[in-house]
């Protein structure tokens, strides 16, 4: 009995760990589709190598729009990336210093972009920019943005900070090291890896949003969401299903090369 | 280092930051709740009308308020707004846009006539406490709009007509898809966040890295393979017809509805609930567990009594974040709902993009950004009162 529901147990959480990855495997094959259809054709079906094509690959690298989109996404969280990173390390950093009551108040500031649905925001700045004439231009987006991901630097900085000993920096002063120095040769150190995933983390989220682009993005500023938007809801292409299984191969790639990373920091803190 | 330079610093640190999104995120929030009370658009379009039934105490209508209403008409005419200010005027009020175009129209052609020689309704005493009530540009009617609630000509405030009852209804929609939502979550993301925390280093890695997986991905992505997945001729309805377990007219609808919102909802938030569980559930002693078990009690009854209540914390973490983001959830019911699976947010975005009604979209937004402070503010309280965070 017990055995059994233990592999009943396993078996559930097996179907679940299904649900979350399947439905972003079955695209990758479906991306090799030689027709324009979103469903597997019988030649594909029996694995017959010409049933496959690499049709819409080269569909969304040799269209200008897709190009364009990846540039203007890329450009975006090129910029957005370093402000937020360098705002939030900087108020992490800050919060720790300023008396309770001051603390707790610009984190309740700080911490705001993150319980505000996105929706909301969008309308809000899309009325806030409209008067400046800076809907429809990279600015409106690239500050939207950063105010959107800059909390999530906070958070995680302020996580690994948790852990940092402030007696290191008392150290660092004894032995005669300026502030400055101490912070560069101790404290940035330490941070390093909050620092980096919360970078990761910030140019994911401004890559992946939407909402805000679709309110602030004019044509020329489209993105790969919204490239991917319109190829779901209006052309239903099997474009978007090319781009996607790239964009879940490169997600895949990343998050492998975080855990060895950090596994590899494990294994070297162990020997230590 | 003497007592108020850590402060200060800590200020110098922290200011760039709190300033910054008091600018590009308050202000713009800020912003949304002044459109959904202030609404200048009647008001700057007739002008004159404003002025003239500003101080009017609504008993018999003066000559000056005609000739204002004529002016601004005749000016709405040359500067070609006259469309515009006619279909503002008939969202207020149906049938307004009639009479403007037509009177309009005659004051174009013969500028020196009466207002109430053009069409009767000019004389209707309500149609005047209607445009003084509208002139304003401080109204509460999107707020009132936004809960289906409509002001009558002498001011009552009644229900909409059962057919234009859309808010209230999609508002508790919202909530209802939201607690079921969070509901599925719970039953899916305990055992999962369970089987994390129980099993060893390798598969706790592996499940980790599947649960995260999603999560990093884009929602675009998770979106269309869904769409993939559960279409009309996708990979299930296909999978089932070869199977025979269907017919080709039994396929099964299972996206761009209510079902395809909930199914996408539960993919997009269930690592929401499973990531700040599993934390719980990894820094809880095993002692406590195994002290049960060593007394002599049932499994059952350890879990029910022993690591469930220990849990508890997770589970509200977890719940009330899934909960608070399902209730402003845009992208997936806009990309998998269809026409019935949509939710507050996405009427929101109507407003904004279609219908042009900036002050309802504005109003939606303020109620709907209430509740969720609200919520976000009472429910931590509410299980800290109820002991759930042990």
């Amino acid at each position: 009995m017990n055995r059994l529901a233990r592999f009943g147990f396993y078996l559930l959480c097996g179907l679940i760990a299904a649900f979350l990855v399947l439905p972003l495997l079955v695209i990758v094959p479906l991306s090799f589709n030689p027709e324009p259809y979103f469903s597997f054709t019988p030649a594909m079906l029996q694995l017959d190598p010409a049933g496959w094509s690499l049709r819409w690959y080269r569909e969304i690298t040799e269209s200008a729009q897709w190009r364009l989109a990846l540039r203007n996404s890329l450009s975006i969280a090129a910029v957005v990336t370093p402000l937020a990173t360098l705002l939030g390390t900087m108020a992490a950093l800050g919060l720790r210093r300023l008396p309770t009551r001051a603390r707790k108040m610009s984190a309740v500031i700080i911490a705001s972009p993150l319980v505000v649905p996105v929706i909301l925001f969008a309308t809000g700045i899309y009325f806030f920019l409209a008067p400046l004439g800076l809907t429809q231009s990279f600015t409106g987006i690239i500050l939207a943005h950063t105010a959107l991901v800059a909390p999530y630097v906070v958070v995680t900085v302020g996580s690994t900070l948790t852990t940092f000993d402030e007696r290191l920096l008392r150290a660092a002063s004894i032995l005669g090291s300026p502030p400055l120095s101490a912070f560069f040769k101790v404290t940035l150190p330490l941070i390093a890896p909050g620092i980096a995933s919360g970078a990761l983390f910030a140019f994911v989220t401004s890559f992946d949003e939407a909402v805000i682009a679709l309110f602030l993005a004019g044509y020329d500023q489209r993105t790969i969401p919204l490239q991917m938007w319109s190829g779901v809801r209006d052309q239903l292409s099997p474009a978007v299903l090319a781009a996607a299984t790239l964009m879940v191969l490169l997600v895949t790639i990343i998050m492998l090369a975080a855990m060895l990373i950090a596994r590899s920091a494990r294994s070297a803190g162990a020997r230590r | 280092m003497n007592a108020a330079s850590p402060s200060r610093a800590g200020w110098a640190l922290v200011l760039p930051l709190v300033a910054f999104i008091v600018i590009a995120f308050l202000a713009p929030i800020a912003t949304m709740f002044l459109r959904s009370v202030h609404d200048p658009e009647i008001a700057d379009l007739m002008p004159r009308t404003r002025q003239a039934l500003a101080q009017w105490d609504g008993a018999g209508v003066r000559q000056v308020a005609f000739d204002a209403v004529s002016a601004d008409l005749q000016e709405a005419n040359a500067t070609n707004q006259i469309g515009r200010l006619a279909q503002r005027l008939n969202r207020e009020q149906n049938g307004l846009r009639r009479l403007i175009d037509v009177t309009a129209r005659q004051l174009q052609q013969n500028p020196d006539t009466q207002l109430a020689r053009i069409d009767p309704g000019w004389s209707d005493p309500d149609l005047w406490r209607i445009l003084a009530r509208v002139t304003s540009p401080w109204t509460g009617r999107h707020l009132l709009n936004a809960l289906d609630v409509t002001v009558t000509a002498d001011g009552a405030l009644v229900r909409q007509e059962e057919a234009r009852r859309l808010y209230v209804d999609l508002f508790l929609r919202t909530a209802w898809v939201a607690a079921l939502v969070t509901l599925i979550c719970a039953l899916l993301g305990y055992p999962y966040a369970y089987a994390m925390a129980a099993s060893g280093p390798s598969l706790r890695t592996l499940l980790l890295f599947l649960v995260l997986l999603p999560f990093w991905t884009s929602l675009l992505v998770r979106a269309t393979a869904w769409i993939v997945l559960l279409q009309r001729r996708g990979v299930i309805n296909e999978g089932l017809l070869a199977m025979g377990l269907i017919s080709e007219t039994g396929r099964l609808d299972l996206i761009y509805n209510m079902t395809g919102t909930i199914i996408v909802m539960v993919h997009v938030l269930l690592p929401f609930f499973v990531l700040p569980l599993y934390s719980v559930m990894a820094g809880l002693p095993t002692s406590y567990v195994r002290a049960s078990a060593s007394l002599g009690a049932h499994p059952l009854r350890t879990f029910a009594r022993v690591y469930l209540p220990l849990t508890y914390p997770g589970v509200a973490a977890g719940g009330l974040l899934v909960f608070i983001l399902s209730l402003g959830y845009y992208v997936t019911p806009a990309l998998v709902g269809g026409r019935t699976g949509q939710l507050i947010s996405n009427q929101i975005a109507f407003h904004m993009q279609r219908s042009l009604n900036w002050g309802l979209a504005a109003a939606l937004g303020t109620l709907l950004l209430l509740a969720v402070l609200l919520l976000a503010l009472t429910l931590p309280r509410l299980a800290e009162r109820g002991g759930l965070r042990a």
